[in-house]
């Protein structure tokens, strides 16, 4: 599995994505914002969390209109496989390849500590290796991680089992206590926790590298 | 040609800092403050002499860039 794991000004996850990557055995490229494409034979764009452009004008604006992301578009909507967490959730919504918007949390506060997700299913790639309903432990860390989708938009994403994990606790007022959703086509998903800082136990769990793992699983069958 | 763009919340979508700005006006002892929304000015200077096109144009700039459509709307003056 080839991974290109993009740099915005203002990322600081790339690092901590690029090795979950490696130690699931990708071959990891990192790219930097003004690279108009992405390197030949890329499978999976991640796109890592952080304040990318200081959060200027909303989380993820000013990253979704850089060069890089019409590369990501376009990788996405030929069929690629594209992954983005916390501010990279933020910014797959604000290139419209992911549906609703994150915004501020409703208590306020900067939130960031580990908590229990839900696998809400395991029909995609990222979440082939869990069991649905399995409990996780993940942290988050983040101001505006607050899903919101319009009534139409939740009916479709249930409808069509695109919630990919919940809140047991909702810690940030999340509509239906949602963490990630997947795009249409299930190649795209974005998750405000962080599956990269939960890969070795120094870290204090590995539940995270089930998604890494998953995805070498999925592209090994492809 | 100067333009000011409005960046509003829709109706409908909770404003959790606007809620909280409320609360506050409570504890100040600002009675009967009902709902408070709050959101955004953004001012331009653009070269555009043409008021039509000048409003054309911002609009374009806000359904790509300036107001996020999923939660915001928008106005646009032109002065």
């Amino acid at each position: 599995m080839k991974a290109a794991v993009i740099t915005f000004p203002g990322s600081n996850c790339d690092r901590d994505l690029a090795v979950a990557f490696e130690k699931a055995g990708a071959e990891v490229t990192r790219v930097w914002h003004k690279d108009a494409g992405l390197p030949a034979g890329t499978d999976i764009v991640a796109i890592p969390g952080g304040f990318s452009f200081g959060d200027y004008l909303r989380c993820g604006a000013i990253a979704a209109q850089s060069p890089v992301a019409a590369a990501i578009k376009a990788h996405a909507e030929r069929g690629g496989y594209a992954l983005g967490i916390c501010n990279g959730f933020q910014v797959l919504t604000e290139t419209g390849l992911l549906p609703g918007a994150l915004m501020r949390n409703a208590g306020l506060k900067f939130i960031c500590k580990s908590l229990t997700l839900s696998v809400a299913t395991t029909d995609s790639a990222f979440t082939g290796l869990w069991a649905k309903g399995d409990r996780i432990t993940l942290p988050i860390a983040h101001h505006d991680g607050n899903y919101v989708i319009d009534a139409e938009g939740l009916q479709r994403l249930k409808a069509e089992d695109r919630i990919a994990f919940t809140y047991a606790d909702n810690p940030n007022g999340s509509l239906d206590s949602i963490a990630g959703v997947l795009s249409a086509n299930r190649r795209v998903l974005g998750m405000m926790p962080h599956p990269e800082r939960m890969v070795e136990t120094q870290q204090g769990g590995t539940d995270g590298s089930v998604l890494f793992r998953s995805l070498m699983s999925a592209m090994a069958l492809a | 040609m100067k333009a000011r763009v409005h960046v509003m919340l829709k109706d409908g979508v909770l404003d959790p800092q606007g809620e909280a700005v409320k609360h506050a006006l409570g504890t100040l002892g600002f009675q009967g403050v009902e709902a408070v929304r709050q959101g955004k000015v953004i001012e331009l200077d653009l070269a555009a002499k043409d008021k039509a096109a000048a409003e054309a144009e911002v609009k374009a700039m806000c359904e790509r860039l300036l107001a996020n459509t999923v939660i915001e709307k928008y106005t646009v003056e032109i002065a």
